[in-house]
């Protein structure tokens, strides 16, 4: 069989060998993909101790109005008298915000990365590896900057509060959660258990960046990344629902 | 067996490309996943038609160079093997599969499942090396090696480069291979010297060429066909860190 077979060349011409990289990018370790999972590891070891110390002054809200306000008081008058009201409070807030900012950053800078990185998307894939939390990070982290804006425009500032700025802050948390309000409630729900999911996989993730996992800590590292994640949960969701379903009036 | 494919064509590196579906009729069970795309090809060349590209070397597990992602899956669902390794009794009969080429911006496919790989060697050449006369073999223990750290160097060494890791990445990260390239040198006494100078100039050179950096989801160890284990990554991490804090 003599059949004239057109076949194209044999191979397409191929690119010459790169001389320079094709994408510039800052320099230095912040400009670094490492570097800025750094960042990402410090940053968001900075907000879970936020958080473990946060969920702990909430729970005060079941030795009752006082002590919760005597709390939030106390906080303001750390280190009084030798500092100003609200010194060790602002110098906290600054640090939070700090790393709130920069986590963003870094999560924002590392997402455009990765997509500039498959132009070309797959027909079909199937994750082989971990589970739902470690593909929702992304998506997690958006939603909970959203909680976190209505959660300060909530409790904080009381804009959408039913007791607005001037009550004392358990009087906002009792009222905000008033079952009447259920729905407020749902909402932190949903956020609380999203913070959980992000934790599950951020902090055993953080070991790995720094470069303090090895295969011999992953199941310590990962049943731990749970435990505090759970423990976060049911620690922080704990307040509302009692409020919600009068258990604290 | 009879077989329905969709297969990545691309005809070259600036066509956009397009998925093509093919028959293939009597496939042995016994055949590798490239045998049957053989067989495919022999018929589209016996028909007049472009055979389909893909890499293809030793066809025994070792070389690195085939791969392609079959049903979402780089190197497809079978763990620890290659491409050329996977054989046909693991696919029902009258399944469909997918055939992409490992899809990341370094990697610009050259045609149809073949990606040009070079980012990789340029990573090698950025650092991945022992600058010391290395002469013939030594005598065994001439060098003292902890079994574990030898153990561990083994592993990370046994990387063929095959580029599944950056294909099954959600961010397409190098990070594994990188990894296992730093970590088999890092850990063994003639890899110190240059251990941290070594870590900065590949995990650099791996942001220049364009790939994305690693979330630790793990994608990539799951698909690896050696198996190279996650730790590498944190292997690679603490050195870089290390070389930017000094």
């Amino acid at each position: 069989m003599t059949a004239t077979i057109e076949r194209g060349s044999a191979t397409a011409p191929v690119n010459s060998p790169k001389k320079a990289p094709a994408r510039k990018r800052p320099g230095g370790f912040l400009g670094s993909s490492n570097g800025k999972k750094v960042v990402m590891a410090v940053t968001g070891a900075v907000m879970v101790l936020f958080l473990v110390a946060h969920m702990l002054g909430n729970l005060k809200i079941f030795f009752g109005r006082d002590s919760f306000n005597e709390y939030a008081h106390a906080l303001r008058t750390l280190l009084e008298p030798i500092a100003p009201y609200r010194t060790l409070l602002t110098i906290l807030e600054i640090v939070l915000v700090v790393s709130v900012v920069m986590h963003m950053w870094a999560a924002i800078s590392l997402s455009r990365r990765a997509s500039h990185a498959r132009p070309v998307k797959y027909v079909a894939k199937k994750s082989q590896a971990n589970g739902y939390a470690t593909h929702i990070m992304r998506f997690g982290g958006a939603t909970i900057l959203l909680f976190v804006i209505w959660h300060l425009l909530d409790l904080t500032f009381g804009v959408v509060n039913p007791e607005g700025f001037n009550s004392t802050p358990a009087d906002r948390m009792v009222s905000g959660f008033d079952a009447s309000r259920w729905w407020v409630t749902l909402i932190y729900a949903v956020a609380v258990v999203m913070v959980g999911l992000h934790l599950r996989h951020g902090i055993w993730s953080a070991f790995q960046t720094l470069g303090w996992a090895n295969r011999n800590r992953y199941r310590a590292l990962r049943v731990t990344a749970a435990a505090v994640s759970v423990v976060l949960v049911v620690g922080f969701l704990a307040p509302p629902l009692a409020i919600t379903f009068g258990v604290i009036k | 067996m009879n077989l329905t494919l969709k297969v990545w064509r691309q005809s070259g590196p600036s066509d956009a490309g397009r998925m093509v579906t093919y028959r293939v009729e009597d496939v042995s069970p016994d055949m590798s996943f490239l045998e049957m795309l053989d067989v495919l090809n022999e018929r589209l060349i016996l028909e007049g038609d472009d055979p389909i590209a893909f890499d293809h070397d030793c066809r025994e597990g070792i070389c690195g160079m085939c791969g392609m992602v079959i049903n979402g899956v780089a190197h497809g669902e079978q763990r620890a093997t290659t491409t050329c390794q996977l054989h046909m009794r693991h696919f029902e009969d009258d399944a469909t599969i997918t055939i992409e080429p490992w899809r990341a911006a370094p990697f610009p496919v050259v045609k149809d499942l073949v990606v040009d790989r070079s980012a990789f060697d340029r990573i090698i050449q950025a650092g991945g090396f022992v600058s010391v006369p290395a002469g013939s073999a030594p005598d065994a223990h001439s060098i003292p090696v902890r079994k574990e750290d030898a153990d561990a160097a083994f592993d990370a060494a046994t990387c063929i480069g095959c580029g599944a890791c950056v294909a099954a990445c959600p961010n397409g990260s190098a990070s594994l291979f990188t990894a296992a390239k730093i970590t088999h040198l890092s850990l063994v006494p003639q890899g110190q010297p240059e251990r941290l100078s070594r870590a900065k100039a590949m995990v650099d050179q791996m942001d220049a060429e364009g790939f994305g950096g690693c979330t630790n989801t793990g994608e990539c160890t799951a698909v690896c066909p050696k198996g190279i284990p996650l730790d590498a990554i944190a292997q690679m991490n603490s050195d870089y860190l290390k070389a930017n804090s000094k």
